[in-house]
Order: C-alpha cells, then sequence, then structure tokens
C-alpha cells in the first residue's frame, strides 16, 4: 500500500530532523523554549534541578544522542493509536518519568488541518491521552501527565498536502519548566 | 447565472476608509427587485456618502438589482420632483430619495423616502439626526427599513460580525461593521484564537485563548476591553457557547478524561457536566428557546450531531447521512441546524430541517467551516479555504446567493455573527 510507505518515509523524517525543525520552524519553537515557567501550574519545582545537571553532563531531555530529545508520536489520518514505531519512544520517557519522580509533563495533541476546527481540537486531545495510556500502563502516575491539544492551530508543516498533513498528526511530549 | 461585483471597497478607500473585507456576490435564480437609490442632496458636502451604503448593502443580499440613476436631470430629493413615469422606463419597481441638512451643533438630518414607483406611493418616511460620524450607521439603519419593507424580513446591515485573522504567527480577533467595514481588533496575540462567540445581547464575547499554552475559555467585554477567565480546568477548554439568558455558557472539557460538555456560569465557577459518552462530544449549542443542545458526538462510531433537552433527558442522534457531520449551530428561528459535513475528501456547510429531517448541502467549497447565522436567518457565513487560505463566504439559506468577503492580508477564520442590535 501506498500509504504506508508514505508513513515511513514521514517517521524517518521526522526522527531525521526533529531539532532542525525546532530551529527552522517558529510555530513549534516553543516544543523546548517559548514555555514561559510562569505558565506551568508547576513549572518551578522540575527546572532547577535538571539545569544544574545540565550544564555538568547535558540534559538528556535535550541531548540529540539521547532517546528522550525525540518528543513527536506521529498518527495515521481519522486514528489516534499509537504505532508499534513509537512504543521506544514513549517507553523511554516513560522509564525517564518512573525515576524522576518531580518530572511532570503535558502531551499536546495536533491535528492535521481538514476537518472542523474544535472537533480537531477534541480529536488531539484523544490522541495526547492515548500516548498518556501507554505510559500510566507502564507506571507513571496519572496525576503528572497533562493531555491537552492545538487542533489543527499550530501545524508544523505549511502545505495543504499528505506529506504536510502527515507531519502535523501527532503528539508532542513537553518537560514541565521547559 | 447573474453575477454582481461591488468595489464598495475601492469607492472607499479614495475617501480614507479602510476596507477590511470586499466582498464578492453571485446569485442564481430567483427574482431580484429591482430598485433605484438616488443620491441623497447635500451628501457631497460630508465625510461619508450615503446613497452609495444604502445601495450597496441591499445589492450585497442578491434580493435586488440597482437601476442605473445616471442621467436623471435632476435628482429628485422631494416627493413633488419625482417623475415616476420616468423611473417606471428604467424598470425601477422601487425608488429611495433623501436629503441631508445640517441643523445646530454640527449635527445633521438625514430623510429618506422610499416609493412604490408602479403604484405611485410612498412606502416609508423616516429622518434621523446624527453626528457626522454616524453616517454610515445611519446609511445601515435605512438599508434595514427598506430590505425589511420590501422582503417582509428583518434587515441586518447594523449587525457586526467577529472573527479571526491570522498573519504568520500573529493572531488578531476582529470585529467589524457587518459588510465588512470598521473592522476593530479587539485581542491580539502570538497564540491561537478559536471559537468567538456573542453574548446574546452583543455586549460580550466568549473565545478560546491559548495564551496559557492550552485552550481556555474567556469572556470580555467589548465595551470595557476586560476579560476573564471562565473556564481553565486541567486539559483542554474550549467551544464556548452561551444560553439564550446569557448565564450560562455550554463548554467543552477534557478535565475528566476525553472532550464532554459542561455547563459553567458565565462569569466563571464549578463545572456540570451535562454528557456522559466515552467518545468525544463537543461543539454544544443551545437552541434559541433554551430547551435543546445540539452537539456533536462520536459515539456512535463517527461524529455525528446529536440533541438533548437542556434540563435532562434522553439524546437523540439528528444526523444519518455520512460518516461525518460536525459543528451544529441553530437558526434563529430554532427550525434548522447548519453543520460542516463531509462528503469525500470534501467538507462543506449543509442545513437540517429538523421537522422533516432533510439536509441540504449549501456550499461546494473544500474545506468549509464554521456556519454561523445571521440574525434574521437569511444568510449563514462561514470559513472557506480558497488558495490555501482562510477567507469568509456567506450562503442563503435557499443556497441561491453566494457571497465570498475577500480580504487583503491573512487567513481570515472562524466567524461569528453578532446579534441584532438593541437600540
Amino acid at each position: 500500500m501506498k500509504k504506508a510507505a508514505l508513513y515511513l518515509a514521514v517517521a524517518v523524517l521526522a526522527g531525521a530532523c526533529a531539532s532542525k525543525e525546532v530551529q527552522q520552524e517558529p510555530a513549534v519553537a516553543d516544543r523546548s523554549s517559548a514555555v514561559p515557567p510562569t505558565t506551568g501550574s508547576t513549572g518551578a519545582s522540575s527546572t532547577t534541578r535538571p539545569t544544574t545537571m545540565d550544564t555538568m553532563r547535558g540534559n538528556p531531555l535535550t541531548d540529540p544522542n539521547s532517546p528522550l530529545s525525540k518528543r513527536s508520536v506521529y498518527f495515521d489520518f481519522d486514528s489516534n493509536a499509537v504505532k508499534d514505531e513509537y512504543r521506544g519512544l514513549v517507553q523511554a520517557h516513560s522509564r525517564y518519568m518512573t525515576d524522576k519522580r518531580d518530572s511532570r509533563i503535558r502531551i499536546e495533541g495536533n491535528c492535521d488541518e481538514r476537518g472542523s476546527r474544535e472537533y480537531n481540537l477534541a480529536l488531539g486531545q484523544r490522541r495526547a491521552e492515548a500516548v498518556k495510556k501507554v505510559m500510566t500502563v507502564l507506571g507513571v502516575s496519572d496525576g503528572r501527565i497533562e493531555t491537552t491539544s492545538y487542533g489543527e492551530e499550530k501545524p508544523v508543516a505549511m502545505g495543504h498536502d499528505e506529506s504536510s498533513w502527515a507531519q502535523n498528526r501527532r503528539a508532542d511530549i513537553k518537560y514541565s519548566g521547559e | 447565472m447573474k453575477r454582481l461585483f461591488l468595489f464598495a471597497g475601492a469607492i472607499l478607500f479614495a475617501l480614507g476608509v479602510r476596507a477590511q473585507l470586499t466582498i464578492d456576490i453571485t446569485t442564481s435564480g430567483g427574482r431580484q427587485i429591482p430598485i433605484a437609490v438616488a443620491p441623497m442632496a447635500g451628501e457631497g458636502a460630508q465625510p461619508q456618502p450615503v446613497a452609495e451604503v444604502v445601495a450597496a448593502d441591499l445589492s450585497r443580499t442578491g434580493l435586488f438589482r440597482l437601476v442605473n440613476t445616471a442621467g436623471v436631470n435632476p435628482l429628485p430629493t422631494e416627493p413633488s420632483e419625482v417623475n415616476f413615469a420616468e423611473w417606471g422606463a428604467r424598470s425601477a419597481e422601487a425608488l429611495v430619495i433623501g436629503k441631508i441638512e445640517a441643523v445646530s451643533d454640527g449635527r445633521l438630518e438625514v430623510r429618506f423616502r422610499l416609493f412604490d414607483v408602479q403604484k405611485q406611493g410612498q412606502l416609508a418616511s423616516y429622518s434621523y439626526v446624527v453626528t457626522p460620524a454616524q453616517l454610515r450607521a445611519t446609511a445601515h439603519r435605512i438599508a434595514d427599513v427598506i430590505y425589511e419593507r420590501l422582503t417582509g424580513d428583518k434587515g441586518v446591515f447594523s449587525t457586526k460580525i467577529t472573527y479571526v485573522v491570522k498573519r504568520g504567527r500573529r493572531y488578531e480577533l476582529q470585529v467589524a461593521d457587518a459588510d465588512g467595514f470598521n473592522a476593530q481588533s479587539v485581542l491580539a496575540s502570538n497564540e491561537p484564537i478559536m471559537s468567538p462567540a456573542w453574548s446574546p445581547d452583543g455586549s460580550r464575547l466568549a473565545y478560546v485563548s491559548f495564551d496559557q499554552k492550552k485552550p481556555i475559555v474567556v469572556v470580555q467585554n467589548l465595551a470595557q476591553g476586560t476579560t476573564r477567565v471562565v473556564a481553565n480546568f486541567r486539559g483542554n477548554n474550549s467551544a464556548p457557547a452561551w444560553s439564550p439568558d446569557s448565564r450560562y455558557l455550554l463548554v467543552a472539557l477534557s478535565k475528566d478524561g476525553l472532550t464532554q460538555v459542561y455547563r459553567i456560569p458565565a462569569g466563571g465557577g464549578d463545572a456540570e457536566r451535562l454528557t456522559e459518552s466515552s467518545g468525544i462530544d463537543t461543539q454544544p449549542a443551545f437552541s434559541p428557546d433554551g430547551q435543546w443542545i445540539a452537539f456533536t458526538s462520536d459515539r456512535g462510531g463517527s461524529p455525528q450531531i446529536y440533541r438533548m433537552p437542556a434540563s435532562g433527558g434522553p439524546v437523540q442522534r439528528l444526523t444519518f447521512e455520512g460518516t461525518y457531520n460536525v459543528g451544529p449551530r441553530y437558526s434563529p428561528d430554532g427550525k434548522s441546524i447548519a453543520f460542516v459535513q463531509r462528503d469525500g475528501g470534501r467538507y462543506r456547510i449543509a442545513a437540517l430541517e429538523l421537522a422533516t429531517g432533510q439536509v441540504t448541502v449549501l456550499t461546494d467549497g473544500t474545506l468549509d467551516d464554521s456556519p454561523t447565522f445571521a440574525p434574521n436567518g437569511k444568510m449563514i457565513l462561514y470559513e472557506a479555504q480558497v488558495g490555501g487560505r482562510g477567507q469568509l463566504a456567506a450562503v442563503s439559506g435557499d443556497g441561491r446567493v453566494r457571497q465570498r468577503l475577500t480580504s487583503a492580508a491573512g487567513d481570515v477564520q472562524d466567524p461569528a455573527w453578532g446579534p441584532m442590535p438593541t437600540n
């Protein structure tokens, strides 16, 4: 099937240029830097310790060699199933969170532009919820994960074709304080 | 098929008034009332021509055909000066004349008269004493009177619309006159703004803000500019819809898992859960009489429109054709619901007649969204994607008249048509 090949290509692409995208495309820059420390209800606690350690031996959350630097889970059209190829990514974050007891995350769901804005907002949240479910099964407590959505409002790719849409159907993991 | 292009924007640009939206109208079939709108005596000395705005308002509905007034000499401004035979020869069925005169303290008296050309009788005569700054609004009021007298329906030329303009990363919530003029930004942000909803009296807007990096519901008082966060629960907060008595907002919240419909006090407070499903329930809307709540739910496997009594009771499915019917909005008379329907890969605005269950597809776009009824129920404003950009468009309830409102810059999205003015 043509579709499957495309998704694979997208997944590889996404994995390969996730950090590059952050620099090029301001719409996703908040993945790492644009979240003001004041917004999260639990922002302060988790920032202090990791940053002091970061300077010594690098922050695994941002180290491009660490699986934890991969933050995006991509979805098929009209689907909120977490595909097998992203299990490793979700497992890595689950392990990190079970080690770092004070870490908290927000999982932000996103959709492609097709369909109604408000319904897409709910669909994005369901995608985020699907990732959360995997993490809670792996032992992360429910209260440490908030699931929200940008719906179709913050596309990473601006095109109006499947290659853009595939990049926009995703859930991003963001740590509190980032 | 007739095509009428209105370059109201170009005309007024010369006078220093900046048009935000230009409007292109298409009508097919149906009778148009031929009407002559004569320039008003004394309006040339004013900053704002009145007759032109009246003519543009009427023409934009698709229900009128403007009769040329050029060459009529002298143009009548008093009933005694009207030569009905001449207007009849120009095939005008209705004639509008008027004059503008200075009264005291810089104010102006605007008087207009509407005639039935065939019967040679006066149908309406009104005068308004206004400031020069109110001339454009006065023109809309005159158009409202003429429209109602000749069609039997209330005019909506004095109403407001709101919509979101996106330019790059910049979002603005704007409020404009129904003809796209006098656009004012009431909110600007580098984060998305979604789903503006007018309070029933037009004094407040509820909308979804992402300023806190997640969707929350805010109510803004338009006169005072004050804002209040009314829903900021864990997860998503979105899809605000006012109750007809303005006391409550229906909202979609994901605080308990997946998105469900809740009711909150309009000033904020505890959320009362109204729907209980294992899927997504969102996009709630009160019926105009407050008896029903329509909403989108995918509890049956695909997103469809349902309704339930506002006081609680069994949920009833309303749409059955297709696998994607979302975003219900009641017509002002409560008899029909406009919504978004997916057909193949295309998203169109459709209307459901509640008494019969009959669905009529009204638009032919590829990505139409966010239908909103004019307060007289005659037109539905919506968002369309044209050339990869969001633009506003409108369609009459029978699909016969189509308008496209083109903005010079950016994406225009998420329109909401305001209520009738209260005065």
